[in-house]
């Protein structure tokens, strides 16, 4: 299948493993990838924080650039939600109905990158190797604006090496919530003490999740408690094998 | 052009009420989230009653087909809601009581005062409300020289400390047992100095002072929960009885509601009823509903009246998006599930109406800028509009009054000026591809990120900047 990466701002600037790592995934399960070079950001960022007037050339970008491709895959749950709940609202408060069912037509052939493997390629086992002791935490937009349910659980469970741990109080938000997280330090920082404090009792060595924004919060803070515990992208995981 | 233009509804007055905070919320919230005590009662009181209302919802196999129902009602109302207030109005009024409009805070206070001082009584018994608390009605009674006396034990334990309410449905979440105990012994009239902290003796002794205050009082107001337009029938649910003993031992019954509160038939309340208590206590039936139409000759009130209080109702239905927070039933079901509300508390949000509900319906009833902070207290987790029986959608709420502040705000900021930047240089390749060359240059903000000037500083007070990768995903792209 010929798959177009949407990589989003933040994996392609910040975390570019993640994308890398989805790229190696699929290519392994026999499918061709490719990136479209006009993409940039889905423009959730604005969206959120108020900025929907700045937030429309974005979208116009982006269902442009991914229009032509019959399936689009991200490794973000957010971003996903955002193509999918946000993009057509955005044009239509601007009055673009043309842009709107545009986006909606666009936004029904996008996939997170769990929803791709299980729904359209219909496949549980990736042939993962990755000997570590990991606890999944559902991220919000991936909970409740994709529900995309056990469908991670389900591929990290068919992980050779990897032993799976619960993550307690899972389905509380780690705070982060984009602008949020900056707006409203204080109560984001609140929020992220008693996911890390979950993530600490699992005993696990890796949190992993499938947006790297909400692991660049856990793993920000993580990381200033010198934790010993990395966060680690679902596309990563699933991309390990023997040989890596 | 016509001699009466009426333009827009006007929101809530300012100076009277509780619909506005001393403080934006990430100053009230910082505070609140340095208290220990609060932070441990909140968590306690809040992962209790979540256990509790999963369980008993996750036993209604027609849950879903319920909340569809309430959203699907309540969107009706909106539609037509002149309508069935001028039904309701002629109801009430055929079955004895008096139906009185308000304007605002300031007309209901003023009409409610006149009512209780018409009376000739100089304390008033009260019935736990919302709609009373929104628009202050306890001080104008004081003001007038009336004694106003809460029954709910929650809602009294805040008075006689001389506090605020925290929560829609447990007023006093902030407090335990142990700091009731206190507040009972510094402030109840007549009490046991000999009172311990056990639960049930602590309602014993609220018991006996309220017992006394029922049976010497001759008027009692009260909020409702909602009001059939085909009948005139006003309802109340709770759980203590307390609500029933002011509604019916009083010679006069003065009922506050919100215009949004009608619903047009008596078969709509089986809807509400069985979606009420199993989202707000986890209880699959509330222990008293209290239902009355107008007077009965002989037994109860015999003179009964209704406030209908706008209060910025008005302006919010005129508002096509924002008029979905009219559907709101006063569950708190999204209060118990929001990570924010857990942390912050109900004080952090200023109004009477606290967490993701209060988060959209204050701001839309005072207007944007009296509480603008308020929109942006949530990091959009969605747990709220699932826990919603009446299925309003608050994450699309917060965005869309987060869009309004932007809009409404005429002079450009730091944040406004760094967005527009930002949506310019992710519309143009070339530039997206230098900035990120240059946020690579991670070195001026220092080894992990420390040292971020305002506003950025947020994030680095708390957590580590990952470092910048040697190659962007497009660079490594275009190498392959």
């Amino acid at each position: 299948m010929r798959i177009a990466l949407f990589v989003t701002c933040l994996a392609d600037t910040m975390f570019p493993e993640a994308a890398k790592a989805t790229v190696r995934l699929l290519e392994r399960l026999g499918h061709e990838v490719v990136f479209p070079e006009g993409q940039t950001c889905c423009g959730q960022m604005h969206v959120n924080t108020g900025y929907l007037d700045e937030a429309l050339p974005l979208v116009r970008r982006h269902v442009r650039t991914f229009d032509p491709y019959d399936v689009v895959v991200a490794p973000s749950g957010s971003c996903v939600g955002s193509v999918r709940h946000q993009h057509a609202m955005v044009a239509r408060r601007a009055g673009d109905e043309r842009l709107a069912s545009q986006a909606e037509a666009v936004s029904a052939r996008t996939y997170e990158l769990s929803e791709l493997l299980t729904d359209v390629l219909g496949i549980e086992d990736v042939g993962a190797y990755y000997p570590h002791r990991v606890t999944y935490h559902p991220t919000c937009h991936s909970l409740r604006m994709l529900r995309v349910g056990d469908r991670p659980l389900r591929l990290l469970r068919r992980v050779r090496g990897l032993t799976l741990v619960e993550l307690p109080a899972a389905e509380q938000c780690c705070g982060f919530g984009g602008t949020f997280a900056v707006k409203n330090a204080d109560t984001s920082t609140a929020m992220m003490a008693d996911k890390m404090r979950h993530v600490l009792a699992t005993g696990a060595d890796v949190c992993t999740a499938g947006d790297v924004s909400c692991l660049m919060h856990i793993g920000g803070g993580l990381s200033r408690l010198r934790a010993g515990v990395s966060t680690v992208h679902l596309a990563e995981i699933l991309a390990s094998t023997e040989a890596s | 052009m016509t001699s009466t233009f009426l333009g827009m509804p006007a929101t809530a007055p300012r100076g009277v009420g509780h619909l506005r905070g001393d403080q934006p919320f990430p100053a009230a919230a910082r505070r609140s989230l340095a208290d220990p005590q609060l932070r441990r009662n909140l968590r306690h009181a809040t992962t209790t009653i979540r256990a509790k209302s999963a369980a008993v919802i996750a036993e209604a196999p027609d849950w879903q087909q319920l909340r569809d129902a309430g959203a699907a009602i309540k969107a009706d109302v909106m539609s037509r809601l002149p309508e069935l207030l001028e039904q309701l109005e002629a109801a009430v009024t055929r079955a004895g009581g008096t139906v009185h409009w308000a304007a605002d805070a300031v007309e209901a206070n003023r009409i409610v005062t006149e009512l209780v001082a018409g009376t000739g009584s100089d304390r008033v018994i009260k019935v736990k409300s919302m709609a009373t608390q929104e628009i202050g009605l306890n001080e104008a009674l004081e003001a007038a020289g009336i004694t106003p006396v809460e029954t709910d034990l929650a809602e009294l334990i805040v008075q006689l400390g001389d506090d605020r309410p925290s929560h829609i449905l447990v007023p006093a979440i902030h407090r335990n047992r142990a700091e009731i105990r206190e507040i009972f012994l510094r402030a109840m009239p007549g009490v046991d100095p000999a009172l311990t902290d056990d639960p049930a003796a602590l309602a014993a002794a609220a018991r006996r002072y309220l017992r006394q205050t029922f049976l010497h009082t001759p008027v009692a107001i009260s909020g409702a929960n909602f009001a059939v337009a085909e009948t005139g029938t006003l309802a109340v649910v709770e759980s203590e009885g307390n609500g029933r003993m002011c509604l019916t031992l009083p010679d006069t019954l003065i009922t506050v509601m919100g215009i949004e509160k009608v619903v047009p038939t008596w078969r709509d309340l089986e809807v509400f009823l069985q979606l009420l208590p199993r989202a707000s206590t986890g209880e699959r039936m509330n222990p008293y509903t209290s239902m009355w139409t107008g007077v009965t000759p002989g037994d109860g009130p015999q003179q009964v009246h209704l406030v209908l209080l706008d209060n910025g109702r008005s302006a919010v239905l005129a508002d096509e998006v924002g008029r979905q927070v009219l559907h709101c039933i006063r569950c708190s079901a999204c209060l118990n599930v929001c990570p924010v509300y857990e942390r912050t508390g109900g004080h952090a949000y200023g109004s009477v109406y606290p967490g993701p509900i209060g988060a959209v319906l204050s701001p839309q009833l005072t207007g944007v800028a009296d509480n603008a902070s308020l929109p942006f207290a949530s990091s959009l987790c969605g747990a709220c509009f699932d826990a919603c029986p009446v299925m309003i959608n608050i994450p699309e709420l917060l965005v869309h009054l987060r869009a309004e502040h932007v809009t409404d705000r005429r002079r450009p900021t730091a944040e406004s000026i760094a967005m527009a930047a930002a949506a310019y240089t992710m519309d143009h390749p070339a530039l997206y591809a230098a900035a990120q060359r240059a946020a690579r240059l991670g070195k001026v903000v220092g080894r992990r990120g420390r040292g971020l000037p305002p506003p950025l500083s947020g994030w680095t007070v708390s957590r580590d900047l990952p470092q910048p990768p040697p190659q962007t995903f497009r660079e490594w792209w275009a190498e392959l």
